[in-house]
Order: structure tokens, then C-alpha cells, then sequence
């Protein structure tokens, strides 16, 4: 890894996407909302964006992690197209999580495949806030000793 | 009444309303929009209230209460379930069972790159084809989908905004291929592409081109398609994006005047294209404030359409709307509860007098609905149409107190957001700077707040749950070879067409849409010999540009 991480105590920054044709909004805006009030660093790109958009803005903005909102049913092509291309760019160290309808059995799947949590219709946008504040400096001190 | 009896009216409430601030449950009491409800309504509520002016007979301006004399005893409500699905052909499938069923309308949801323009093969369309609606490429898709459906028996509602004139070309192709004439073909296309850019965010071209793509449509209906209804101004996507029932009522209305003005500049009399325009709502869970909302919505636009642009014909003044049950009231948590939530948002669609309704079904909020969870869903429609004695009547509420000051507060409400938009520069300007997207963002993030502070109960979400509950209904899965198999037909349609033939249509309708022809019959040439949807979305993006949103939250 070349990139070095000085700022341990710097905010956790969250780059949020909405991949694919999928124009849902409600529910990334308010993670949003909800991540910026709790004290992270908050970048949306907006709609529509390809995974090799996403990954790119991960990469150039130095977050901690991606956050995916998929309410289309793409979820089993979208999620592993980021996932791979995380690694390909020697950027996994950035946590992919995200959100939407995702069955229960693709939830299994894509977290098996290195996904981190899905939030599925009903969570508390404060269950993301706190896998967030436990995920990230777990990530961040590991990345150190590497 | 006399003013001494209207005096001790005034007295006893004000004791309760006292009385209650100390001995009551909640510390607020108001609407699921936020309006501060009281624990009584009285006549003083109602000053200056006039019946022949406020509400008036049903099928009588400002038509408060219903837009025909008869309502319900001459016609019901047109029960059409929004379905689509994977291939036309599994769609065609579901129609013929859902019609069986006793559904009386079709409603199309197309997948999102039939939304968005792209064909099935397009890289984009990766992942998407068939899994949120049914895909459609070209005409031979749309032949499949209504495969022994006879055009002049059914009314078809197709959701489709960017792309509309060429679904409706596809439609108009339909018919003709089963002897049925355009004039004769009845049902709606959404063609909303204003609240597209407000709340649904499925554009393809920015607002100019997409306007005049809208004022084609009017024009060529007007012409040869007399019954169709060009747009559904859709207040739906707003309420499901988070707004509130008056943001809803005043957002959509505010569109529907633009269309209107649109129209207007366009150089069509108002009264050759309104009364063709029809509306489309949700129907959330505060009961009595989504029955207001509809009264006021058709009071509102009978009074607007009426003496601001200076319609004369009765059927401009008309706000005939679909409903849907509200997609965003339904929990993953005990499915089976949507079952109840929806049918209450049904009954409340129905005493507010809508023309046409969804249900949704119980399983939405996981997946696409199974046979089972959609027939449940129809079936509570039925039983309201023909249990519960409802329609009997009509607009059975008036004169309550509450329903009539509640529907002139959204009126009054509704106003205060028309003058709002106004001082802003009007709906596109307000789009442009982001005013409703972030009036919806907010409202939708104040909602999610009470919900996690338990201000607002969700029942199996936030209370009454049921801890390690396993979901006991059946869930369908849209296969994944359902992309390949729509993919090897497109390669076939391609092969099979005459391409020269495609080409020069595609051609003429580029010239079309670079000057000032209309577009819709240089549409239709071009389905007719089988261009498919991407490619003729090509051609106009080439003419049009391609409209981005900044990002915003």
C-alpha cells in the first residue's frame, strides 16, 4: 500500500452513489442527510453513475468508504462490478457497503463475495452510522500495521 | 344558527381543547403532512362557508364533489394493476391472469432502460433488463405483450415519461396491426416529465426539447388519437421521493398549470388539449387528509383552468385522476400488514373519488408482486366496490367539519406554494436551482427522524415487532436469463427487418426533430418497420442533448 493514512483521527469519509439506470433517491438522500448530522464527511455523486465512475471518484476523493443505493433489482451486477474494480485499482482497502431491495439470499452472496453490510427497507439510518463508526478505524488501523 | 348558540359552540371547544392539553396521550396531534389537527370541528370552523360555491352538486363546478352527477352508481372506478415483468411475454401472461382475475384496465411498467431509452443490449442496460418491469425494444415486443388483448375493449395506462412518443407509436402500431383505428383506442400516457426532473429522475433530454416532445404528443392526439389522455400529471413520485400530502397536492398542480401554459405558447387552444389532461396521485395513510387532498385537487384546477386561462369548454375544468396506494407506507417487516395499510389508502382513494385505482400488493417492498399477493390486492378493491356499500353514495363526507375545513386548508396551502413557485421564476426555474428537490429531501428526512425517534409508530417497524420473524410468503425472482433471451430476440428483429428501410426513417425523423414538424407521425414511421426504442432515442439525444442533475442533498 503507498498511500499513507497520517490523520487517524481525521472524519470518516463516505463517497455515496446511486449506480446503474436507477432514479430512487429518497433513500441515499437521506443517509445523506443522515451521515452528514452524525459527523462524516459526506461526497454524493448523483445519479446514473458506471462503476468505473464510482471507483475512480473513491479513489481521487480518499474515502473510507462507498455507499451504494440500488432499489432495481441490480444489485448481483452492479456490487461485484465496484467490488472488482476496487481491487483491480489496489483500492480495497476502501469498505463497500450500501443499501436497497436486495433478497435476503443475494445479501448472503454479495457479503461472501467481500461486500460489507446491506440495509435492507425498515433500518435506522443510525444502524449505518454505528457499523460505520466501528467498521472504519478497525479498516484504518489494520491498513497501518500493513 | 344563532349567534348565542354559536357562541357556546365556540365556549365547550375551547374547554376541551384546554381539557385535552392536559389529558391526552400525545403532546401534538397533527396530519401524517404536519398540520396541527384540534380535538373538534365545529361549524365555527366553516365561516363563511357556501355550499353552491365551495362544494356545489357533483358533476357541477368547481366540481369538489366528483367530476360527474352519478359517480359511482353510473360508473366504478377502473380497476388497473401496474404489472410488467421480465419478457413481453411473461407480462402477457400476467394481463391474461390479472383480467381474468376481474381487473378492468392495463397499467405497463416498463424495466428502466425501456424508461431510460437504452435497448436490452446497450452496457448500460446490464443487469436492468426485465427486473423492475417488462422490456421493450421494439414494436414486436409490444405485439407480444398484448397478445389476444383486443385494443378497442381495454383502456391501457402506460408509465413512461422520456421515451412516451415512441411507447405510444408502438401502441398506435398495435392497434392498427389488429384492425383497430387510433381513434378508437382509449388509456393514458404519464408523458410527466416535469415531476421526472422533480422527483422520479428518469429524463433523457433536457426541458426544452422534452416540452416540445410533450406538445407533439397533444397535437397529434388531438388529430387521431381523440381519447387518449396525453399526460398524467403525477403527484405519485413526489409523495413516494418524501413530500408532504400539500407538497404533493401544490407540486403536481403547479406542473399541470405548466403543461397548460406550455400548451398555450405552443399556439393549441386550451380547450383542444386540457380536456385531455388527467392526473395521477397517491393515497398515503392519514385517511382524511388524502380524501381532502382530492377534493381540493379538483377544486383547485377547476378554478384556475377556469378563470386564469380562460377555458370554456366543462371538460377542460375536469381533474379526472388515477390513485396509487403509497409504495413507501409498506413494510418489509409482517408483510401481511401491507394487506391492511393498503386497503385503507384504497377506501380513502375511493371516498375522495378517483377514476382509477392500484392496490398494492403486500410483497412490494421486497420484491415484484407474486400471483397470490396481486390477486389479494385486487381483490381488496372488490370488496370495497362491492361489500362495503361505499360507492352507494356520493362523496359521502361532506358537510363534516373536519373534511371540509381540512380541504380548504390544502387549498389554502396549495396557494401559498403557487405563490412560492412564482416569486422563484416559475416550475423550471425551480427545478433548475433544486427548490422541490429539496423541499422533498428535507420532508423525506424529517419523516425517516420521527420514525427513528419513535414520534411517528410504524407498526412491526418501530413497534409491535416481532423479534427473528422469517418472511412466510412466496417472493418472486425475476431469472437472469431473462437479459439473455430479450437480447437474442433483439438480434433476430434486427436481422429480420428491412434496414435500409429503418435507416432513412430514422433519418427523416432526425430532420423532423431538428426543425419544427411534428415528431409523433415520423415516430410512428419508424416503429412501423421496427426501429428499435434505443435507436430512435439516438437520433433525438443526437438533436436534443442529454439533460444532468446536479447532485444535491
Amino acid at each position: 500500500m503507498v498511500k499513507k493514512r497520517v490523520f487517524m483521527e481525521r472524519k470518516i469519509r463516505v463517497l455515496l452513489a446511486k449506480p446503474g439506470l436507477d432514479g430512487h433517491d429518497r433513500g441515499i438522500k437521506v443517509i445523506a442527510s443522515a451521515l452528514r448530522d452524525a459527523g462524516f464527511e459526506v461526497i454524493y455523486t448523483g445519479l446514473r453513475q458506471t462503476p468505473e465512475m464510482i471507483v475512480e471518484a473513491a479513489i481521487q476523493e480518499d474515502v473510507d468508504a462507498i455507499g451504494m443505493s440500488i432499489l432495481s433489482g441490480a444489485h448481483m451486477t452492479l456490487f461485484p462490478a465496484v467490488l472488482n474494480l476496487l481491487k483491480e485499482k489496489n483500492a480495497d482497502h476502501i469498505l463497500l457497503f450500501g443499501g436497497g431491495i436486495i433478497p435476503k439470499e443475494d445479501v448472503e452472496k454479495l457479503e461472501k463475495m467481500g461486500v460489507g453490510m446491506l440495509f435492507t427497507p425498515g433500518a435506522a439510518t443510525t444502524e449505518a452510522i454505528e457499523y460505520l463508526n466501528n467498521e472504519i478505524p478497525k479498516r484504518r488501523k489494520e491498513e497501518k500495521i500493513f | 344558527m344563532g349567534d348565542s348558540s354559536m357562541k357556546r359552540i365556540k365556549e365547550k371547544k375551547e374547554e376541551l381543547k384546554r381539557k385535552s392539553k392536559e389529558e391526552c396521550l400525545k403532546k401534538k396531534y397533527e396530519t401524517l403532512s404536519g398540520i396541527p389537527v384540534e380535538i373538534l370541528y365545529t361549524p365555527d370552523d366553516l365561516e363563511g362557508f357556501d355550499y353552491s360555491k365551495d362544494l356545489s352538486s357533483p358533476g357541477e363546478y368547481p366540481y369538489t364533489r366528483g367530476i360527474r352527477d352519478n359517480m359511482y352508481r353510473g360508473k366504478l372506478w377502473t380497476m388497473r394493476q401496474f404489472s410488467g415483468m421480465g419478457t413481453p411475454k411473461q407480462t402477457n401472461q400476467r394481463y391474461h391472469f390479472l383480467l381474468e382475475r376481474g381487473q378492468t384496465g392495463l397499467s405497463v411498467a416498463f424495466d428502466l432502460p425501456t424508461l431510460m431509452g437504452y435497448d436490452s443490449d446497450h452496457p448500460r442496460s446490464q443487469g436492468e433488463v426485465g427486473k423492475c418491469g417488462v422490456a421493450v425494444d421494439s414494436l414486436e415486443d409490444m405485439e407480444t405483450i398484448f397478445d389476444g388483448i383486443s385494443l378497442d375493449k381495454i383502456s391501457t395506462s402506460m408509465t413512461i415519461n422520456a421515451p412516451a412518443s415512441i411507447l405510444l407509436a408502438m401502441y398506435v402500431a398495435v392497434g392498427e396491426k389488429q384492425g383497430v383505428p387510433s381513434e378508437k383506442l382509449t388509456g393514458t400516457l404519464q408523458n410527466d416529465i416535469l415531476k421526472e426532473y422533480i422527483a422520479q429522475k428518469e429524463w433523457v433530454f433536457p426541458p426544452e426539447p422534452s416540452i416540445r416532445l410533450i406538445t407533439d404528443i397533444m397535437a397529434f392526439c388531438a388529430d387521431f388519437v381523440p381519447k387518449w389522455n396525453t399526460i398524467s400529471i403525477s403527484g405519485y413520485h413526489i409523495r413516494e421521493a418524501g413530500s408532504t400530502a400539500v407538497q404533493e397536492l401544490a407540486f403536481t398542480l403547479a406542473d399541470g398549470f405548466a403543461y397548460v401554459e406550455a400548451g398555450i405558447r405552443a399556439g393549441l387552444d386550451v380547450d383542444t388539449f386540457a380536456p385531455r389532461l388527467s392526473f395521477f396521485f397517491n393515497s398515503h395513510l392519514d385517511f382524511f387528509e388524502e380524501i381532502a387532498k382530492y377534493r381540493a385537487a379538483r377544486r383547485i384546477w377547476a378554478r384556475h383552468i377556469r378563470e386564469r386561462y380562460k377555458a370554456k369548454k366543462k371538460e377542460s375544468w375536469l381533474l379526472r385522476f388515477h390513485t396509487q396506494t403509497a409504495g413507501c407506507t409498506l413494510t418489509a417487516q409482517q408483510p401481511e400488514n401491507n394487506i391492511v395499510r393498503t386497503a385503507f389508502e384504497a377506501l380513502a382513494a375511493v371516498l375522495g373519488g378517483t377514476q382509477s385505482l392500484h392496490t398494492n400488493s403486500m410483497d412490494e417492498t421486497l420484491a415484484l408482486p407474486s400471483e397470490k399477493a396481486v390477486q389479494i390486492a385486487l381483490r381488496a378493491q372488490q370488496i370495497i366496490a362491492y361489500e362495503s356499500g361505499v360507492p352507494n353514495t356520493i362523496d359521502p363526507l361532506a358537510g363534516s367539519y373536519y373534511i371540509e375545513w381540512l380541504t380548504n386548508k390544502m387549498e389554502e396551502e396549495a396557494e401559498k406554494y403557487f405563490k412560492e413557485i412564482e416569486k422563484r421564476g416559475g416550475v423550471l426555474k425551480c427545478i433548475e436551482v433544486g427548490y422541490f428537490q429539496r423541499e422533498i429531501a428535507n420532508a423525506a428526512y424529517k419523516y425517516q427522524r420521527e420514525i427513528e425517534k419513535k414520534e411517528r409508530i410504524v407498526v412491526g417497524l418501530n413497534d409491535f415487532i416481532v423479534p427473528g420473524e422469517k418472511i412466510e410468503i412466496p417472493l418472486v425472482k425475476i431469472d437472469e436469463k431473462v437479459e439473455k433471451e430479450q437480447v437474442e430476440n433483439l438480434k433476430k428483429v434486427r436481422q429480420k427487418r428491412d434496414n435500409d428501410k429503418v435507416k432513412k426513417r430514422l433519418e427523416e425523423l432526425k430532420r423532423a426533430a431538428k426543425g419544427t414538424d411534428n415528431t409523433m407521425p415520423k415516430i410512428l414511421d419508424c416503429v412501423r418497420c421496427y426501429a428499435t426504442e434505443g435507436e430512435i432515442i439516438d437520433v433525438l439525444r443526437e438533436v436534443f442533448g442529454e439533460y444532468q442533475e446536479p447532485p444535491m442533498f
